[in-house]
């Protein structure tokens, strides 16, 4: 083990014979440390198992609750009943589950965003919109979105709605704050360019501020991304029909742990990418920010 | 006037802070620019120089008196007057020869023809090789060149300069204003530059426009009758520099009296 460590984030011509390029390299260790990080979790649980620590029957480790996945899998190609096994599951039930759910994540987000942007830019560009709209705004964006819940069915019945309107509501009240407040700090010598140039209202808005705020309101998306994942669990565990958070709410109510571990490790997964693509997209769509700067 | 691009009349500016006593920063502040001319705004820091570059761009409001371009009254920015910053402010989501097209963009240009004047201003600014890089990919030298770039490819009648090379240093300051007098002749634009180093005042302008301290006013005019380039062991040029230091001083110690009192 030690020795790997050596060879993969030393430094280089240590050994020798080993002449990876750089970038590769660090790509190495951090697959290495990752890897190492995860092994160890692991283990101690197992271990905790092994020494009749933990009981398997509440807190059942990796090799057990990954051990029957063709049965877990069966518990992903039911259809809404509680307990409820449909025919043999398949890795295509699991991925319609994780589907569902992305969905009304990708959506909720991709409104509260656009809709977002578009309500703060309102509030800043039109004053009796600003003195009418932003103390209430304030007033209701501390509240948790959870707390929304039962607002959303009443209003939206059970289904997608709900769930992607917990999402939308997780992200808008932060991006609408957030535009507000950034439309005011871009720099002044920005504008003085764009006004100089002869840019019209609108063509300042589109060129000039739009993309000098769009980092950070992408940052805020990003921070707000575990709140909109948490709470469409919690929707789809209340009553929308399908997804990660009924299956974990299903396996709760009928006492079955490896199923509420697997799916738990199938969310940490889903959530983990989710941050992996967004960071990329931030990348290529904001290639400007350097790394640093709320670039990563 | 004839032969006048930019009149001054009794220009004033009185600021208004909410809550607080007015703050005239500038009085009767009367000049006139020629075409082609340089001229360099020289004051202690607060004097108000700044706010007249500003003013002249249309950017800021006149409180009193009035300022024209060719006989039309300024009300507003225009690309005739360009202005660059003592930062670059380019658009870092740009590439550099974006930025310089930002302007023709607005302006309706074709991506041809943007991309082939841009291109053309940036080969001669120096920067033909930068045309697809990031702002923050270039020295600070460079950022402000373009800035220059992006100021002439409006083909602005006068260039205005709020202490563009400030933030740069010295060394590459030398150089700046070798870049700058070759900009001067070549864009035959007039400049106005805004600076509080003497040695910068002396070695660039043909009209030296010395402000007193606030609320700032024309003290003296000072043309510099030296041919360029202007090297600094000229004994007229010492003579400048002291007369300079003199005018500026007793400003400076005007200033700080008053700052005691207040």
């Amino acid at each position: 083990m030690s020795s790997n460590v050596d060879t993969l984030g030393g430094r280089p011509g240590k050994g020798g014979g080993f002449a990876l390029p750089p970038a590769l390299r660090r790509h190495l260790a951090t697959l290495f440390w990752g890897l190492a990080s995860i092994g160890l979790f692991g283990g101690l649980w197992e271990l905790a198992w092994a020494l009749d620590w933990a009981n398997p029957l509440l807190l059942p480790p990796p090799h057990l609750f990954l051990a029957d996945i063709p049965g877990t899998l069966s518990y992903f190609a039911y259809d809404n009943k509680v307990g409820h096994r449909g025919g043999p599951g398949t890795i295509f039930s699991l991925l319609k589950t994780m589907g569902w759910t992305t969905m009304r994540v990708v959506l909720g987000l991709f409104l509260g965003f656009s809709i977002g942007v578009a309500v703060g830019a309102t509030i800043h560009y039109v004053r009796i919109v600003r003195n009418l709209v932003m103390p209430t705004v304030l007033l209701l964006a501390p509240i948790s979105p959870v707390a929304w819940l039962p607002v959303a069915i009443f209003v939206f019945g059970i289904g997608d709605v709900p769930a992607i309107f917990l999402v939308f509501i997780t992200v808008f009240f932060a991006i609408v704050l957030s535009t507000v407040s950034q439309i005011e700090s871009v720099p002044k010598n920005y504008l003085h360019v764009a006004r100089i140039m002869g840019a019209s209202e609108h063509q300042t808005f589109w060129r000039v501020i739009l993309p000098s705020i769009l980092p950070s309101l992408f940052m805020t998306v990003r921070l707000n991304l575990f709140a909109a994942w948490m709470v469409v669990l919690i929707a789809e565990a209340v009553g929308v029909g399908t997804g990660l958070g009924q299956i974990t709410s299903m396996a709760r109510a009928t006492f079955n742990a490896k199923l509420v571990f697997f799916t738990m490790a199938v969310i940490g997964l889903l959530g983990f990418t989710f941050d992996w693509a967004l960071r990329n997209i931030q990348k290529r769509m904001l290639w400007w920010v350097a790394p640093g700067q709320g670039g990563r | 006037m004839a032969g006048s691009m930019l009149s001054l009349r009794r220009v004033g500016k009185t600021w208004t802070p909410e809550g607080r006593a007015p703050v005239e920063a500038l009085r009767d502040f009367t000049l006139d620019v020629a075409p082609g001319e340089f001229v360099v705004f020289l004051g202690p820091s607060g004097c108000g120089k700044s706010t007249l570059l500003y003013m002249i761009a249309g950017l800021e409001d006149v409180s009193a008196g009035f300022i024209e371009q060719d006989g039309i009254s300024v009300s507003e920015p225009s690309a005739e007057r360009g202005l660059i910053f003592q930062e670059a402010s380019l658009f870092p989501w740009l590439t550099i020869v974006d930025n310089v097209a930002f302007g023709l963009s607005i302006q309706g240009e074709p991506q041809e023809k943007r991309r082939r004047i841009a291109s053309e201003i940036l080969r001669s600014v120096g920067l033909g090789d930068m045309l697809d890089k990031k702002p923050d990919e270039l020295s600070g030298g460079m950022r402000q060149r373009a800035a220059c770039a992006r100021a002439l490819a409006m083909r602005p009648k006068v260039l205005m300069m709020d202490e563009p090379f400030a933030a740069l240093d010295v060394q590459t300051r030398a150089k700046m204003q070798d870049f700058l007098l070759q900009i001067w002749r070549d864009s035959g634009a007039s400049i106005i530059l805004v600076t509080h180093s003497i040695d910068e005042a002396i070695a660039l302008a043909d009209r030296v426009v010395v402000f007193t301290a606030r609320p700032g006013q024309v003290k003296e005019i000072v043309p510099i009758d030296l041919p360029r380039p202007r090297p600094a062991r000229d004994p007229r040029y010492h003579a400048y520099r002291d007369r300079f230091t003199e005018l500026l001083a007793a400003e400076v110690d005007r200033a700080f009296a008053e700052q005691e009192v207040r």
